[in-house]
């Protein structure tokens, strides 16, 4: 991937986000999101490393990971709004994107749930003879939930091909990682003979280069990495924080987290008539999306509970 | 013809899978050496990557399961203890029964769960007796409770053949029960389809899993006095009313015998049905464990609160005269 394609990805993503958040505050998505906004590095350099049939799990602040994996942004925003258009045809919104055709195994609003799901759709397709990598994204939270350092535990013990991609932005919701966390992040992948690095969550050339490293050895057949990409969330935990105003971070703090911002980052690598180039290509294909997922309808309330159940079933009462 | 037991009858219906269905794999504890003897003869007939034995991990590996299915394969899990369903209940109630609707139909997640040895296992008191099947019904995952061994082997075939997950409690009390199987006869019975398991003319007797062999005992003890039908609903969830329906217009009397806690249970769930669609000449009852309960180590206080044989004949004794029939 070409240094134009990673500036695009980020780029993109934060375009798409600070549009979420107008169209949250319009009201046109309920429910609010959680905003990627300063993360965009990550998806955008882990993604970069995949191929299209390479499977990933997301997480309830998610957006970035799907736009990285492919998705197209009018059926993402359609998504968001519960539109019929929608990657999920309204039944998941936000915290829930889903796109099977692009491996996308979907968002997870549980946190840490995904490593497993992840662990276990790689171990499936090598069964079948695939050569797919899966990726399970997640926060320093997560690091926390017993159910992630199980599957830490399988994916090591059976060496199936998965990476665990760590996002750890410093806070889970309101809680900083060094009230959390006892010992390392890295330390607890190492404890199960996982190979953990810690890296540069802001600059995506460096985390596509250590997940390119970390999906050719899981392609040879030597198990899973863990990733702790170390990045920092510029915006809002959830939307609602723009009104709740919780105080849990310093203008000091937010003002040095905020100086190592990925898009700039990126940015600074491309010619400025390169960037501006991207930048309009970027908001012409976003100005489309969002007009096309305004348009689009919104599902029949009647058919509130379709797609229940794979296999319909006789005899269920409504 | 050949007696088959009802374990043996779930072990041949998963090597039956396994042989016929190269996506289908077993996981879960201590199922190499087949501790329980559901999984017996598979791991040597089917191997590692078809027979794979757990750490003691329940929630990340029913979570792998689910990840595995999304990836096209049909897991089967087996659980030793019932009560390992309240651990993994995020697992299957959020995760496996949430990712259609959610994902808008995109994908299916063909998992199975089975619990060979729910309920009262007799002396392993409190947190190895539980009988869950009320609460996956609750949230809507496809829950089955087979009564016979050919049930046992026809449900478990459709339990992995659905594209949905799905709960199979194989009683404690129900595991030993052995009948005269042709085996060419073995077939798959779908999900949320009753039986008359013994007719009658005079109430209805709803029962599942074990239970069923206690309902067929009081009828035939009431012999003389009352025609009973016992009915068998074989899944809890989606459970056959039509069929209950069918029955109760009948017999015009309802009693249920459930081994849920009596709050909301599968009992209640019957109770409600017949209140709205069903025209009784007595008012229907339930024979449960009680409120609450928890299973007792003792003997005697773990049986105190099952509902057994002389509870339900007291039940249908009461519903007989009630109403003017006596």
């Amino acid at each position: 991937m070409s240094t134009v394609d990673l500036y695009r990805t980020v780029r993109l993503i934060r375009r798409f986000e600070e549009r979420a958040i107008e169209f949250v505050r319009s009201g046109e998505i309920v429910g609010g999101i959680h905003p990627y906004v300063g993360q965009e590095a990550v998806a955008a350099g882990v993604c970069a490393a995949l191929r299209p049939d390479d499977l990933i799990t997301s997480t309830h602040r998610g957006h970035g990971h799907v736009l990285a994996k492919g998705v197209n942004p009018a059926r993402m925003f359609a998504e968001l709004m519960g539109r019929e258009s929608g990657l999920n045809k309204g039944r998941g919104g936000s915290m829930h994107a889903a796109d099977l055709s692009l491996g996308i195994l979907g968002a997870n609003a549980i946190v840490g749930a995904a490593g497993a799901i992840a662990t276990g759709a790689a171990w499936a397709q090598r069964r079948r003879g695939r050569s797919t990598v899966a990726v399970s994204f997640f926060g320093d939270g997560a690091v926390n939930e017993g159910m992630l350092l199980e599957a830490f535990n399988l994916a090591s013990l059976w060496r199936v091909p998965v990476l665990f991609v760590c996002e750890n932005n410093g806070y889970a919701t309101t809680m900083p990682v060094h009230s959390a966390v006892a010992g390392s992040i890295t330390g607890r992948a190492k404890a199960f003979g996982i190979p953990a690095f810690s890296i540069d969550g802001q600059d995506p050339e460096k985390v596509l280069a250590a997940t390119t490293a970390a999906v050719d050895r899981a392609r040879a057949g030597k198990g899973p990495t863990f990733l702790e990409c170390r990045t920092y969330r510029f915006d809002a935990h959830h939307t609602f924080e723009h009104r709740a105003r919780l105080n849990y971070r310093s203008t000091e703090e937010l003002s040095t987290g905020r100086s190592r911002d990925p898009v700039e980052i990126q940015g600074a690598r491309l010619a400025a008539e390169d960037r501006t180039a991207v930048d309009a290509e970027v908001e012409a294909l976003l100005d489309a999306a969002a007009g096309i997922a305004l348009g689009s309808a919104h599902p029949d309330p009647a058919a509130a509970l379709e797609y229940l159940y794979a296999t319909p079933m006789p005899g269920l009462r409504r | 013809m050949p007696k088959l037991s009802y374990l043996k009858a779930l072990n041949r219906a998963l090597g039956d899978e396994l042989d016929r269905d190269p996506d289908v794999f077993l996981l879960g504890e201590d199922i190499r050496a087949a501790a329980s003897n559901l999984t017996a003869g598979l791991f040597t007939r089917f191997g590692p990557d078809r027979v794979l034995d757990t750490p003691l991990s329940e929630q990340a590996f029913t979570n792998f399961a689910t990840g595995a299915a999304l990836a096209g394969l049909r897991p089967v899990i087996e659980f030793q203890i019932p009560s390992l369903l309240f651990l993994v209940f995020e697992q299957i109630a959020n995760q496996a029964h949430k990712f259609s609707l959610m994902t808008g139909g995109q994908c299916k997640v063909p998992v199975t769960y089975v619990v060979p040895g729910s309920g009262s296992r007799t002396g392993w008191a409190g947190q190895h007796s539980d009988h869950p099947y009320s609460l996956f019904a609750h949230v809507g995952v496809k829950t089955v409770v087979p009564a016979t061994p050919a049930d046992a082997y026809g449900l478990l075939l459709s339990a992995i053949r659905d594209d949905d997950p799905v709960v199979v409690f194989a009683p404690s009390g129900a595991l030993g029960v052995r009948d005269d199987v042709d085996f060419a006869t073995l077939r798959p019975v779908p999900l949320g389809l009753g039986r008359i398991a013994r007719a009658g003319s005079d109430v209805t007797v709803v029962a599942l899993g074990h239970l069923v062999q206690d309902a067929l005992a009081v009828a035939d003890e009431l012999a003389g006095e009352a025609s009973v039908e016992v009915f068998d609903p074989r899944t809890v969830y989606p459970l056959d009313v039509d069929g209950l329906a069918a029955s109760v217009a009948r017999t015009r009397r309802l009693v249920v015998i459930d081994d849920s806690n009596r709050t909301s249970g599968f009992g209640a769930e019957v109770l409600a049905v017949a209140a709205e669609r069903f025209d009784l000449d007595a008012p229907p009852r339930r024979v449960t464990r009680p409120d609450g309960a928890v299973l007792p180590f003792a003997l005697a206080l773990d049986r105190a609160v099952q509902p057994g044989r002389d509870d339900l004949l007291e039940a249908i004794r009461g519903v007989l005269t009630e109403g003017g029939r006596q």
